[in-house]
């Protein structure tokens, strides 16, 4: 049997344009030998989590800098667990304030990556937390 | 219940693991496919291929739109090479989809060609086979590109189309030996532009001076200019025009004999050479064979007389779901 | 120039002799030194890094074509830059007061911030708008909001700039119809729409509708201001953005540049005369932290520009080649980790703007990298300003580092490299060949990928983040928008909706759609229906139905 490849969904939810980071971590995840399906800007919840499940990822990296995280990360986890899929890890990175971070924690969210935060970190957090189905 | 009986009764996330597995190599994803065989074999399977920048994927996205119009659902394979340094990938096709991927008429999955050469998956075939058993109507493959060596998305589907678009300075690639051959229709995306009459021309030289085919079948030529829908609703005609004149003649039956012997021979090339050489590594390790066949201490064509001797020493008869010969 | 042969010779001596002793022993800190556009700098310049083009043609003189020098005669010294802080955020009542702040605190021009729904054209209560709503910049859903948002301000008295773009013709309209109201005459109306909408298919994603209807609304804009509101700067064509995504110095200058002349071109294809509307061309760029580099960057852009629409256009007046622009401090380099240390890095910024000879200024807030800023740190990002200007003396001196010979042989190579960049855009036929094709995005996503990993492997030093790090708590103060704003906005929309005249929103739609599908100027049409309290939403989805939605590339 060949060695799981870690599958990774970047996803911009909401109307934030701005992919520079999303883009960076999709080309730093396959760099460390990861699948990255990358669905660009505007996507809503459902498209999300409908991508999430048909592509089978491991993990769901979400990047949001309009502020807009507190509506749209709890709505993507809301709609995994009614789809069957809270199993899926989902993380959260952009312009997040700091205080908003123990809510998101609550909502489901693992993980978010603040401003500065280095793609060897976000690597080496898949590695080490992101089991592939066995 | 197994992931095949999840999937047979609409189950989207086993479809979705079931795949994974298959991608994986797991050995149980093919007692799952087992059970999924008998039920395959009714979906039309559309091949797309064209070099990059030729619009495929917003192409692709056109034609779904037509086929849900008509209410038949769709499944899309969309594949993106593998970096040959990291082993990584970004599967990118869905973005010119997504809008389809709230459709639950619509199964859309990137895979990677994971070192694979041919313009699509090792995996592909059985993913198609999987989408079929869903009940998909219509299942498109959407290949990495073509050159000379990506075209074996022609033993996989019922229909290959050929994208092409002016001013790429390909018109004479496209020529190229083995892709004239496997398209049952070409496609002049982004018409607009300049160079569509010349390139249209060239197309039409070209299928003139090559041999005729066997099915009689003559490849039409559609323009189309995908971002605005132009020219889709007489692509999907042309499509369903091809699968009328497979059904009506022997074609259908044809190609899907064709399409089950090279899967067929795939899977036992695969299958045989991954058994073999664990086999030898278990039993011999096989630097070591290798590193006696580099020194010249044995040669490689009695390993391999060996290897297969043993092999068929195993079974005295080789009749699989046939009516075997008759004695003499 | 000295005997030139002496000072070569002169030059290895020292390099071979007194250098040579010097790194054997101390050796330089870096084999080679980079500018973020991979120009590497040399350790000394001299006269023999000048070019053969004389002073006359290469700098000539401030207000004077080449323009390298700055496009006022007499610079700071008549009037300093236009001190212009972005903002906008939540709702029109509380934008209209920090509006009124800022006035108070001597800002000279309003700078306006739209939200994502209303820069995309979705109304406050659509979908697509759940937790956007007054998130990045005020909420505009009708003219009523843009009354309140412009309440008590005399629009005769201020200028305004608009960071619009999908939408700025309703935008646009909607400031006209305030004006009217306020009985101020159009030509007395002066302002700027960003309307630069090349540059958001490359780099900061608020599009609408594709590339070419995109530009034909942009011209319909050019036209209208050239006949009606001609103090306005119609189009901001922007870099700012652009190098926020990611791209290096050059690029910033020859994407920027080769979307402006796509523009160009556009509006003289639409029958405009190029002295006509050239004047009113306006530019944004973004003042990153090589000082050096910024500083030439700038003045390489005056020139390149100033020779493109001379040579390439044929502009006759001078006034039509000139590069006015309006900078912002970067974001990108702005750090969550000792916010504090953002004020120093916005100081040198802007000082580096200033020097480039900048228009206009926005200087970024300490704590922008968070959210947006509070009262506060905006107050400080505006005395940076105020400083520079009053404190520094840089202000009464024109063009100050021109002469330099690191300063010439840098601007003379950035100007150099764009203009290839330039040239390999034209032979893909333009900008929006190159943006189609996915060109651009493809050379920033690489120019932003290998900054990343230049900071990883700390050799791009990020002080805070990658070196001289510090255990921190959490930064308390930040600015919050109050959830209820989206709420409030609804309700406040569904109030307009009921009061207004529904016959005449079908009316003034219709006429919408029917100017969009054939070549009548779309602002009166879009006037009218502004005037009728017709919503973004519904001009925007009415041209959706005739120009479709942009479809992205990777």
């Amino acid at each position: 049997m060949a060695e799981r490849k870690t599958r990774v969904l970047v996803a911009k939810p909401g109307l934030d344009g701005h992919d520079r980071g999303a883009k960076v971590i999709a080309r730093a995840l396959r760099d460390a030998g990861m699948e990255v399906i990358y669905t660009g800007i505007r996507q809503t919840p459902e498209q999300i989590v409908n991508t999430a499940i048909q592509e089978d990822v491991d993990l769901i990296g979400m990047s949001c800098l309009s502020g807009a995280h507190m509506t749209l990360f709890p709505r993507v986890l809301e709609l995994l667990r009614e789809k069957g899929a809270g199993d899926i890890n989902v993380v959260g990175g952009g312009i997040i304030p700091v205080e908003d971070i123990p809510a998101l924690k609550k909502s489901g969210i693992k993980e978010v990556f603040q401003p500065g935060t280095q793609t060897v970190d976000i690597v080496r957090y898949i590695t080490e937390n992101v089991k592939s189905r066995g | 219940m197994s992931l095949a009986e999840d999937i047979l009764s609409g189950h989207v996330r086993a479809a979705a693991r079931l795949i994974r597995d298959i991608d994986d190599d797991v050995p149980s994803a093919w007692d799952e496919l087992k059970k999924l065989y008998p039920r395959t074999g009714h979906a039309h399977i559309i091949g797309v291929t064209g070099p990059p920048g030729s619009g495929k994927s917003t192409l692709v996205d056109r034609m779904v739109e037509l086929f849900r119009k008509e209410e038949r659902t769709v499944g899309i394979v969309a594949v993106d090479p593998t970096s040959p340094f990291s082993g990584g990938a970004i599967l990118g096709d869905r973005i010119r989809m997504q809008r389809h991927s709230t459709d639950e008429g619509v199964f859309i999955r990137s895979l990677a060609t994971r070192g694979y050469l041919g313009g699509i998956s090792r995996s592909t075939h059985d993913v198609i086979n999987v989408m079929d058993a869903m009940g998909k109507d219509v299942i498109i493959v959407e290949t990495v590109g073509v050159g000379q060596d990506e075209v074996d998305i022609v033993n996989t589907a019922h229909t290959s189309i050929v994208v092409t678009v002016p001013g790429l300075g390909d018109e004479i690639q496209v020529i190229k030996a083995g892709v004239l051959e496997i398209a049952d229709i070409f496609v002049i995306n982004k018409c607009e532009r300049e160079g569509a009459d010349k390139l249209e021309q060239e197309l039409k030289t070209m299928m003139e001076m090559a041999p005729p085919r066997q099915d009689n079948w003559f490849p039409p030529i559609f323009r189309t200019e995908a971002p605005r829908g132009t020219g889709v609703f007489d692509l999907v005609y042309g499509i369903s025009r091809h699968h009328r004149s497979l059904t009506d003649s022997n074609g259908l039956r044809e190609r899907n004999r064709l399409r089950a012997e090279k899967h067929f021979l795939k899977l036992l090339q695969t299958r045989l050479l991954d058994d073999v050489l664990a086999r030898i590594d278990q039993d011999s390790d096989l630097d070591r064979v290798l590193e006696k066949l580099a020194a010249r201490q044995v040669n490689p064509y009695t390993v391999v007389e060996e290897i297969v001797g043993e092999q068929l020493k195993s079974q005295t008869r080789w009749d699989h779901g046939g009516q075997g010969k008759a004695d003499p | 120039m000295e005997d030139k042969e002496k000072l070569t010779r002169e030059l290895g001596r020292w390099e071979e002799t007194t250098v040579a002793k010097s790194v054997s022993r101390f050796p330089e800190r870096k084999e080679r030194f980079e500018s973020t556009s991979h120009i590497e700098f040399n350790r000394l310049y001299t006269p023999l890094d000048e070019s053969d083009e004389g002073y006359v043609d290469r700098l000539g003189f401030p207000g004077e074509y080449p323009f390298t020098r700055g496009v006022q005669p007499t610079m700071y010294r008549g009037r300093f830059w236009t001190m212009r802080q972005y903002s906008g955020f939540a709702t029109a009542e509380e934008t209209n007061k920090r509006y009124q702040y800022l006035l108070e605190q001597g800002q000279t021009g309003l700078s306006v911030a739209f939200d994502l729904p209303t820069q995309i054209g979705y109304d406050s209560d659509h979908i697509m708008a759940a937790g956007e709503v007054g998130k990045v910049g005020v909420a505009i859903d009708t003219l009523a909001d843009m009354e309140t948002l412009f309440h008590g301000i005399p629009l005769d008295k201020v200028s305004t700039s608009m960071t619009i773009n999908a939408t700025a013709v309703v935008l646009l309209a909607m400031y006209l119809v305030v004006a009217e109201k306020q009985g101020v005459p159009s030509d007395a109306v002066r302002g700027t729409i960003q309307n630069d909408i090349l540059k958001e298919y490359v780099a900061r994603g608020t599009h609408i509708f594709p590339p070419r209807p995109s530009m034909r609304i942009i011209t319909d804009i050019f036209a209208f201001c050239r006949e009606n509101v001609p103090q306005w700067n119609t189009i901001s064509i922007s870099g700012y953005h652009i190098r926020e995504a990611g791209s290096s110095a050059v690029q910033e200058v020859a994407f920027t540049l080769a979307n402006a002349i796509a523009y160009v071109q556009a509006a003289i294809d639409a029958g405009l005369q190029v002295d006509d509307f050239a004047k009113r061309l306006s530019f944004f760029f973004n003042c990153h932290n090589n000082f050096l580099e910024e500083i030439t960057k700038f003045r390489a852009a005056r020139r390149l520009w100033a020779r493109i629409m001379k040579q390439r256009f044929a502009a006759e007046k001078p006034v039509s080649c000139m590069l006015r622009f309006h900078t912002q401090t970067a974001g990108c380099t702005l750090t969550l980790q000792q916010p504090e240390n953002n004020v120093v890095r916005v100081a040198f910024q802007a000082l580096a703007a200033v020097l480039g000879g900048t228009q206009s200024l926005h200087t970024n807030s300490r704590d922008e990298a968070l959210a947006l800023p509070s009262e506060d740190a905006v107050r400080i990002a505006l005395r940076t300003q105020q400083i520079i200007a009053h404190e520094t003396g840089v202000a009464d001196v024109a063009d100050p580092m021109a002469g330099s010979y690191a300063i010439e042989a840098l601007t003379d190579r950035i100007e150099a490299d764009a203009r290839t960049y330039i040239e390999k855009i034209d032979a893909m036929g333009g900008a929006v060949k190159a943006i189609e094709s996915g060109y651009m995005q493809a050379e920033i996503a690489e120019s932003s990928y290998q900054y990343q990993k230049e900071i990883e492997a700390k050799k791009r030093v990020i002080v805070g983040v990658n070196d001289f790090v510090v255990e921190e708590a959490p930064v308390k103060d930040i600015l919050r928008i109050d959830p209820e704003v989206e709420r409030k906005q609804k309700e406040k929309l569904e109030i307009v909706k009921r009061k207004r005249d529904a016959h005449r929103i079908t009316e003034t739609l219709t006429n919408i759609k029917q100017a969009a599908e054939t070549s009548e100027n779309l602002v009166p049409p879009i006037m009218m229906a502004v005037k009728a309290y017709a919503t973004v939403g519904e001009i925007s989805d009415t041209l959706r139905t005739v120009f479709g939605e942009y479809e992205e590339r990777t």
